[in-house]
């Protein structure tokens, strides 16, 4: 998984530029800066209330930054207009946690409706794209069933195939693997990773698994829940080996105790590079 | 479970001895020490278990009593003798400290409670009127053709709204038809005028009570039906689901419901008037001995093709406002399974006083405009 980003070239799918997140008078996160770059895996992880999740909603454009803008490819998602607002969702896909397929239309129609929205194809293409996309996520022949019909792992896999549906450019994951058993959620991850080599598509991924972090991250983000803000930034390997924070080697290392007194300034300042790409 | 208490120069020593459970009462400590009147005071606190026996939660919850009460008062607490896996749960219990949480507890004073109270209200009014222009926006749209209708959610809710109904409306239409021809029988016997008694119940039934009984029926099993249905898709990231794609809930969601009890509400109140007069007819033939045709004569010769009217244009906006109270609550539920209940709660009181205040209004131009 070392070094599978391609290089930057040119407006990165989505930049986080001096962002605040509130809670009402609670501030979550202060000043995180990023830019994911194209066709890499990025991962944004933390500890639980860390802030992984509402960073995920200012993402994808559900929740107004208090501060700071997001870009995505190149536009401020908040003051653009209805026209390119709606251009910026088509391209990008998301799947919920726990899938948020629509539960009164089934399977195929949950594939189908962003299609039918923003493809004038007719209805037999359409079925046949449904079709399509329900194989490649192992869901043949499961078009009529209801989402309250089949398994939650199903459920994750239905939800991928809407959200890949319209072959978003940038697709977001909310802890893709919470909830499934390890051998479903290392599936997911493959299928996450086939997205990504196949379609070139940028992911995002919320997630504090570390296996799954291991295994499909090319970047990682790390939120401290204390210093509400980001600390770390870069490849999980480089992280386990030089955590900037002993916050940070404790998630990596999956450890609860104290760290060695081992002087923690020098790592740090390695890392502070990586850790912000200039704007 | 016992407790003994001694002194050993300026420490008080407790004896912890027997059986602890939770089952029996937990001790204070405080009082150990409050009765403990024996001069110098006690500078420190030691254990003696050597007759305990078993014990669980209510010793720890003892001694996390004492430790506290020691802390507070300078004392020192040893747990040294304590054995030692009571002695490291108690070391579990302080690892973490008191975590200073920013949950706002403390009640505000009057005029903070009253700007915060407007406040919130002036938020809601603000939701309300957004969306209301959504939806708004939409019907515009949708008369336009340019709205795709999810027909099939437009059906279903026909469905539940006509046939699903019709029992509860036909009873409870019934029952006030008799009702009414009930006050109707005692008062107007009273001035031998029991022969109006038709004129009552078919102006009541066809204005006010047809309309009235049917929307309250509604707000409570659509219009909550509507709140639950929404509010859960809310906590299932459903409707963020819509967003996300750039698809609006409003229009794949609101525009069917609001618009399927819009055409049902007016049948429905045509049919509880019909069968609000036949409840007013059984009781005018068993009680006042009236016979058919005089009740249907007397019906016809006075009320009016726009007494009916009336009440199927209530209906209808009664309709509306069920439709729309409900789908609004829903939308605006808030993150976990108990504003689900809440939603649906205030979806069915605001659809109900809306509706009453819409006919006191309705009436009230009725009046005016004399219709």
């Amino acid at each position: 998984m070392d070094g599978g980003a391609p290089a930057e070239n040119g407006v990165s799918p989505i930049e986080v530029r001096g962002l605040t997140m509130r809670y009402g008078p609670l501030v979550v996160t202060e000043n995180l800066d990023f830019k994911v770059r194209r066709g890499e895996i990025f991962v944004i992880m933390g500890g639980s209330g860390s802030g992984k999740s509402t960073l995920l909603k200012h993402l994808i454009g559900l929740k107004a930054p208090a501060e700071g803008s997001i870009l995505f490819e190149g536009e401020d998602f908040l003051e653009a207009d209805e026209k390119t607002r709606k251009g910026i969702l088509r391209r990008m896909g998301v799947l919920y946690q726990n899938g948020a397929l629509w539960s009164g239309l089934t399977l195929a129609e949950n594939v189908a409706l962003p299609l039918e929205e923003y493809t004038e194809l007719d209805t037999t293409s359409i079925g046949e794209v449904v079709s399509l996309k329900l194989a490649l996520v192992g869901l043949r022949g499961f078009e009529a069933f209801y989402p309250a019909e089949i398994s939650g792992g199903m459920r994750k896999r239905a939800a991928l195939a809407r959200a890949t549906a319209l072959d978003p450019e940038v697709l977001f994951f909310d802890e893709p693997s919470s909830g499934l058993d390890p051998i479903t959620a290392s599936r997911l991850d493959d299928l996450i990773l086939q997205l990504r080599d196949s379609f070139g598509t940028t992911i995002v991924v919320v997630s504090h698994d570390l296996d799954s972090i291991f295994r499909i991250a090319d970047r990682a983000l790390f939120l401290d829940i204390k210093e509400k803000t980001m600390t770390a930034m870069g490849t999980p390997e480089a992280l386990r080996e030089s955590p900037p924070t002993d916050e940070v080697r404790r998630f990596m290392t999956r450890s609860s105790e104290a760290g060695p007194s081992e002087e923690p300034d020098a790592p740090r300042e390695e890392k502070a590079q990586e850790r912000r790409d200039d704007p | 479970m016992g407790l003994e208490v001694r002194r050993e120069a300026e420490t008080l020593i407790v004896e912890l001895v027997g059986d602890w459970e939770l089952s029996d009462a937990v001790p204070r400590f405080a009082p150990l020490l409050e009765n403990d009147s024996e001069a110098p005071a006690a500078q420190a606190v030691d254990f003696d278990a050597t007759g305990l026996g078993s014990w669980d939660s209510s010793l720890l919850t003892f001694l996390q009593q004492g430790m506290i009460h020691c802390e507070a008062h300078d004392l020192e607490f040893r747990s040294g003798n304590l054995p030692e896996d009571i002695a490291r749960l108690l070391e579990l219990a302080r690892a973490v400290p008191e975590q200073e949480t920013e949950r706002a507890s403390a009640e505000l004073p009057f005029p903070a409670a009253m700007g915060t109270w407007g406040l919130a209200a002036w938020d809601g009014l603000m939701e309300a009127v957004t969306f209301l222009g959504e939806v708004a926006d939409s019907f515009l749209r949708l008369v336009l053709f340019r709205l795709r209708m999810r027909w099939r959610d437009f059906w279903v809710v026909v469905q539940s709204n006509s046939s699903g109904a019709l029992p509860i409306v036909t009873l409870i239409a019934f029952l006030v038809g008799m009702i009414i021809s009930f006050l109707g029988a005692v008062v107007l016997r009273r001035f031998g005028a029991g022969y109006f008694v038709s004129y009552l119940v078919g102006y009541g039934m066809l204005r006010e009570m047809a309309s009235l009984m049917t929307g309250i029926i509604m707000a409570g099993r659509t219009g909550a039906a509507f709140a639950a249905e929404l509010g859960s898709m809310k906590i299932t990231e459903e409707i963020d689901a819509y967003r996300t794609l750039g698809i609006s809930p409003v229009d794949h969601l609101v525009v069917p419901r609001v618009l399927g009890i819009l055409v049902t509400m007016p049948l429905l109140t045509v049919y509880a008037g019909f069968i609000g007069i036949l409840g007013g007819m059984v009781v005018a033939i068993m009680v006042l001995d009236l016979s058919v045709t005089q009740f249907t004569g007397g019906l016809l010769q006075a009320v009016t093709l726009s007494d009916a009217l009336l009440g199927v244009f209530k209906g209808t906006v009664f309709g509306l406002i069920i439709g729309l109270a409900g789908c609004m609550k829903g939308l605006q539920t808030g993150g976990d399974a108990s504003a689900v209940g809440k939603a649906t709660t205030s979806a069915v009181v605001l659809g109900i006083t809306l509706i009453i205040a819409a006919n006191a209004v309705i009436d009230w131009l009725a009046v005016l405009l004399n219709i």
